[in-house]
């Protein structure tokens, strides 16, 4: 036996031998969740391999024994055959046609299932009350909106621990994509439109995110901290943005979002009423604020497909019917 | 009257790199060009490339030139690789790497643009014009001017957009473009404008070359071959080309209305104005997703032609094998939305198009398993392109499985945009598109060029090709589960990811040598190819009709067109003997013409001229290239005649000398 | 393929060739119909878009809109006189219904220029919002269309002058009424989605 055939093989040995390595004590957050939203999509994951594997492990079987015994140098195998000695197997191709479709058929119950169990927009189960949390991604930064505790903050969002985070999501920028991967899954948010989020960490902790949709120059300074505390660590956090009084009226929202990043974590207070409706509004509405904007809503753009003017949803616009 | 500003349009002094990679790249390619003209100069043959190559209606000659320019912008694609992979390995931390973030987004944009439109659709149009019309038993494809006119587009829209390097930027808004990023309030350099215009040129070569192959499958058979006596690889491209049809024009509306956008100050796609940026991201996926199975079906018919072959034995499964590429084909317009599940749409939508997705998996696996039903009790040879058939299943399934977890929309929350979906789709087009289209190049280049490849040098490449993959890649999949997103010029210390893509590096730089295998094949082929002549015309045993014509084929392909009465007509043949007379008739081929250059040519000016708002170039461009059109349509005298007599003379002459490509 | 007279095995390879060509024009104008449908479906998304501006009750002039349809359904009719012709062996007819078709697609083409001109002096036009930027495009790319058929029908009326009905003749005045009759068709569609459905009398 010519040793050179179990080269490739002893090379992929030694390279999965040092993945294995470099993977202990590494940190995966998709494989490591602290939330429970992470934790089932974790799951979904896993069923989805697992499904896969009946598949894969045979094809890989099949593939490596049939080119070691019928090449063509083992003799032993030589079948006389002509041009059609096999006649179509219909065993095997119905093994391989209902095989796979029964276990895509797993997979499409698991996936109708959990894309409802996981639905982004979907109220988290909890006994705490949720925390909202309204968020506008800028150039190149995140701006983070406590409208029930008064405060904001850039590029760090805390929140108390087994607590369910809403967040209402828009931008003042390109399309981005809001992702905490230690939490849970992403969701994109684009200028003009207001989309959710829910997500709840099971733990005290730091967790890195990042905006996962390219916006322009600076996007890889848009790395945040999101970070969970007790819930008396949170409130002193309020304070001490309150504390730091600086407040973040219109004025000195359109001074942050100027182009930058990058930017330092800090804090604002007394953010100005309706803020997060007054940015998203600005980007729909005409430039000469000669319109009145209510009417104009009614008239003209009577049912933007699934969206709603006020709490301007992101839902997939439905084939448009005209106000009668 | 600002004159200047009419004439030149934004063209200025200030439009050239301004820092020194960039200028180091434009240079490199501005030579390069120089030193292929000085050489063609040099050794005196303008005449003969013009006459034989460019000109020419041969499909045969226009697949070669296909595969030659996806070949050189392989190499710039590639280089485009090598450049990330340097910026991703160095830019952590303190340290910024070694290009600017507006640079390095121009990079990643340029690499994924030109590998998609001019490296994997060049390779499949080149290998499709070579192979179909001989597997068919046609002398050439349903309209031989607008095959001509379809390379030269997409020769323009190459041109186009290697000019991006030396004057003005590139886009930095990715392969796709998605607004409002790319739109005038974000992108207002000529970045997004080349982008546009070489996809919307190059667009319509490939519109007109489908449509041409799709017309050629059904009307250009050789008497006797129904349907189901076609090879598979044709039945993959019948497969393939339908989706072209579909697609591509949805491709030229969706770039037309962002152009409109950009140049008319329209609001299809723009933040506010009305405009909707979702419709864009939809618009673009309906094409984007036909766009990827349009590369891999021809990838699939290849391997249904190389297996058997090298297996000695009938493809098993036919009709399955026919059956899953239509499945295919009606699927792929059903999952599109599965690369966007995180933009907000409803659990049932969302849900709809994960359960198609996983669907379409289904007649895929089938073809993998008929493929391993056909090696069982074979006799199978490793040459080359049975090699790339190994490193494909290996690769292309655990592949698949990622696409499988990125099919379940709760697992797609977290992994979209992240280096695993990165790793999924450089997996599947990879290993699936590429190392097809190379089984294919290697499968077929004795019966082109008349000499087989040296085989040492096709297993080195192949070797470097995998495991530089297995190396660049699989750090990538594990990138993903560390949270780490696509496109980031820059990133955190302390995060454990730079190892990895260092090592991704390292394997980017084993496929630079798999290339250059591949590159030192062809050279040491042609050098020796007195030493490796195909003398029979079917150098591998071969069961499909292209193997009945000499190698290389005249022009006319067949003496005298084959009449087919069963599936492997030439390994029925084969078997059954050869016919003893043969009656030879005139045959009537298109005679060469440059008017598929000019009007490609003044196609480019309109495009070069809407970048840089030099209208009165634009202008001049379109209407050239309409009138252009208009006169070639009354072109009469556009056939010549090989009588019966030379068509004989010709076919004894070629038991007795081994005739190389006519050079 | 020269014009010259052929009978047998050549003559079937012509009509075979001319076959071919007119299938392939066919499977292309398929590909125009999914570029329509592109720019329907945007229209569909948008036409609600209207950001303050006008919608399509507000510009839309109903009798307007049926001269111009008449005008175009007219001219696919004279087109078909000139086919039939054509097939007559009538050199002069076809030549004198070229012209009528002629006349009527530039008096369409005018009428459109008219309309969005009109539109674009209102400062309604295509940049005002989204609803009139995909309006005006797809209204704008039939027009187009429509537009470009005329210089092809000088060149179906200029071949039919260097060569009298000869087989080239014919067979570029058979490619150019499917484009046209196609033209008709997309209007329709035009017709009744945009401005009826637009002016809510559907």
């Amino acid at each position: 036996m010519n040793w050179r055939y179990l080269l490739p093989y002893a090379a992929i040995l030694a390279l999965a031998a040092a993945t294995a390595w470099y993977l202990h004590g590494a940190s995966l957050p998709v494989l490591d969740p602290k939330g429970p939203v992470g934790a089932a999509e974790l799951r979904v994951m896993i069923i989805t391999v697992l499904l896969c594997a009946i598949v894969v492990v045979p094809v890989f079987i099949l593939l490596f024994y049939f080119a070691w015994k019928y090449r063509a140098g083992n003799t032993a195998t030589h079948v006389d055959h002509s041009p059609d000695w096999d006649h179509d197997n219909w065993v095997a191709e119905t093994i391989w046609w209902l095989v796979p479709a029964a276990i895509i058929a797993f997979l499409a119950v698991l996936a109708w299932q959990s894309s409802y169990a996981l639905d982004p927009y979907k109220p988290l189960a909890s006994a705490a009350p949720p925390l909202t949390v309204q968020v506008v991604a800028l150039d190149w930064k995140w701006l983070f909106i406590y409208p029930e505790q008064g405060i904001a903050s850039v590029n760090l969002v805390e929140f108390p621990a087994d607590v369910p985070v809403h967040f209402e999501l828009t931008a003042d920028a390109p399309m981005n994509s809001f992702w905490v991967p230690s939490l849970g899954g992403q969701i994109m948010v684009m200028p003009g439109m207001e989309t959710q989020l829910n997500l709840m960490a099971s733990g005290v902790g730091d967790f890195s995110g990042s905006s996962a949709n390219i916006s322009g120059d600076g996007f890889s300074g848009m790395a945040f901290t999101a970070r969970a505390v007790t819930q008396s660590e949170f409130d002193a956090w309020v304070q001490s943005a309150k504390d730091a009084a600086r407040p973040l009226t219109l004025d000195a929202y359109d001074a942050l979002a100027k182009p930058s990043s990058y930017d330092p974590v800090s804090l604002y207070a007394a953010p100005d009423e309706n803020l997060f409706e007054t940015i998203i509004d600005r980007v729909m509405m005409p430039a000469d604020g000669a319109m009145d904007m209510n009417n104009d809503m009614n008239m003209d753009m009577p049912s933007m497909p699934g969206m709603d003017m006020h709490s301007m949803d992101m839902r997939m616009p439905m084939p448009v019917t005209t106000a009668p | 009257m600002n004159w200047a500003a009419l004439i030149f349009g934004k063209l200025s002094w200030s439009v050239f790199p301004d820092n020194p990679i960039a200028l180091g790249g434009a240079a490199f390619m501005v030579c390069c060009a120089l030193l292929v003209l000085a050489l063609i100069t040099y050794a005196g043959r303008w005449k003969w490339l013009w006459s034989q190559w460019l000109t020419s209606l041969d499909p045969k000659r226009i697949g070669v030139m296909y595969i030659a320019v996806s070949g050189v912008m392989l190499v710039r694609g590639g280089i485009d690789a090598l450049l990330m992979r340097a910026q991703q390995a160095t830019s952590v931390g303190a340290s910024d790497g070694i290009l600017a973030a507006n640079h390095f987004q121009q990079i990643f944009s340029a690499h994924g643009s030109i590998m998609i439109f001019f490296v994997a659709m060049g390779f499949m149009f080149g290998i499709v014009n070579l192979v179909l019309p001989l597997q068919i038993g046609s002398r050439d494809v349903a309209f031989p001017f607008l095959n001509s006119l379809s390379f030269w587009l997409f020769a323009s829209g190459a041109v186009l957009i290697n000019l991006s390097l030396i004057l003005g930027d590139f886009s930095t808004a990715g392969w796709l473009a998605y607004p409002p990023l790319s739109e005038l309030a974000y992108s207002p350099t000529t970045g997004v404008d080349y982008w546009l215009w070489s996809l919307q040129i190059s667009g319509l070569g490939s519109l007109l070359a489908g449509l041409n192959f799709l017309i050629t499958i059904i009307k250009m058979r050789a008497a006797g071959m129904t349907p189901m006596r076609m090879p598979v690889f044709v039945w993959s491209v019948a497969g393939s080309m339908s989706l072209v049809v579909f697609a591509f024009p949805i491709l030229t509306a969706t770039l037309a209305l962002l152009a409109l956008d950009r140049t008319l100050g329209m609001h299809f796609f723009t933040a506010g104005g009305g405009g909707n940026m979702m419709m864009y991201v939809n618009l673009i996926w309906a094409w984007g997703h036909p766009e990827v199975y349009i590369l891999i079906l021809p990838a699939f018919g290849i391997f249904s032609e190389v297996v058997p072959v090298f297996s000695g034995k009938k493809l098993a499964g036919y009709f399955s094998m026919v059956l899953s590429i239509w499945a295919i084909v009606f699927l792929s317009f059903l999952v599109w939305l599965h690369h966007f599940f995180t933009m907000g749409a409803e659990a049932d939508v969302n849900a709809f198009f994960g359960i198609m997705t996983a669907v379409i998996a289904i007649p895929t696996g089938v073809k993998i398993f008929n493929w391993l039903f056909t090696m069982y009790r074979g006799r199978i040879r490793f040459y080359t392109p049975m090699l790339w058939f190994m490193g494909f299943v290996v690769l292309f399934t655990l592949g698949g499985v990622a696409g499988v977890v990125l099919a379940e929309p709760p697992a797609d929350y977290q992994l979209h945009n992240s280096l695993f979906l990165v790793a999924h789709f450089h997996t599947m087009i990879v290993s699936g598109v590429l190392f097809g289209y190379f089984a294919g190049i290697t499968y077929w280049l004795p019966k082109i060029f008349g000499f087989r490849l040296d085989e040492s040098l096709g297993r080195k490449a192949f070797w470097c090709w995998l495991f530089g993959f297995i190396l660049a890649f699989g750090p990538l999949y594990i990138l993903g589960f560390m949270g780490a997103t696509r496109r980031l010029d820059h990133y955190a210390a302390g995060l454990g990811w730079q190892p990895l893509f260092i090592v991704a590096g390292i394997g980017v730089l084993i496929i630079a040598l798999g290339f250059a295998f591949q590159v030192a094949q062809l050279v040491r082929s042609i050098r020796q190819r007195r030493t490796a002549l195909d003398t029979t015309g079917d150098p591998w045993d071969g069961r499909t009709l292209e193997w009945s014509t000499a190698s290389p084929p005249p022009a006319h392909n067949f003496a005298v067109l084959p009449t087919v009465h069963s599936l492997d007509a030439f390994w029925a043949a084969k078997q059954e003997g050869t016919p003893a007379d043969v009656r030879y008739e005139d045959i009537h081929m298109p005679k060469n013409t440059g008017a598929g250059i000019v009007i490609a040519g003044f196609v480019f000016l309109f495009g070069f001229g809407v970048v840089w708002h030099m209208w009165w170039l634009a202008i001049f461009g379109i209407a050239g290239a309409f009138i252009s059109a208009l006169v070639r349509t009354f072109a009469e005298d556009t056939e010549y005649v090989l009588s019966a007599a030379e068509v004989e003379a010709q076919e004894k002459a070629r038991g007795r000398a081994p005739a190389l490509m006519p050079l | 393929m020269t014009d010259a007279p052929m009978t047998g095995v050549r003559e079937q390879e012509a009509n075979a060739a001319d076959g071919l060509k007119a299938f392939g024009f066919w499977v292309y104008l398929m590909t125009d119909l999914v570029l329509f449908a592109s720019l329907f479906a945007a229209y569909a998304v948008l036409h609600t878009s209207t950001f303050g501006g006008p919608s399509g009750r507000d510009i839309f002039d109903l009798p307007f809109v049926l001269a111009e349809t008449v005008l175009l359904l007219t001219s696919s009719f004279t087109c078909g006189l000139a086919l039939l012709s054509a097939r007559a062996g009538s050199a002069r007819g076809t030549f004198a219904w070229l012209c009528a078709t002629l006349a009527l697609g530039a008096s369409f083409v005018a009428l459109e220029i008219y309309e969005f001109a009109g539109l674009v002096r209102a400062g309604d036009g295509p940049s005002r919002s989204a609803f009139l930027s995909s309006y005006f495009t797809l209204v704008g790319t039939h027009g187009l269309h429509v537009a470009l058929g005329l210089p092809w029908i000088l060149a179906v009326m200029a071949a039919i002058l260097r060569r009298g009905l000869s087989r080239s003749s014919l067979r570029k005045l058979m490619l150019f009424s499917m484009f046209w009759h196609f033209l008709d068709l997309v209007w329709i569609f035009i017709f009744t989605v945009v401005y009826l459905m637009g002016a809510n009398l559907l």
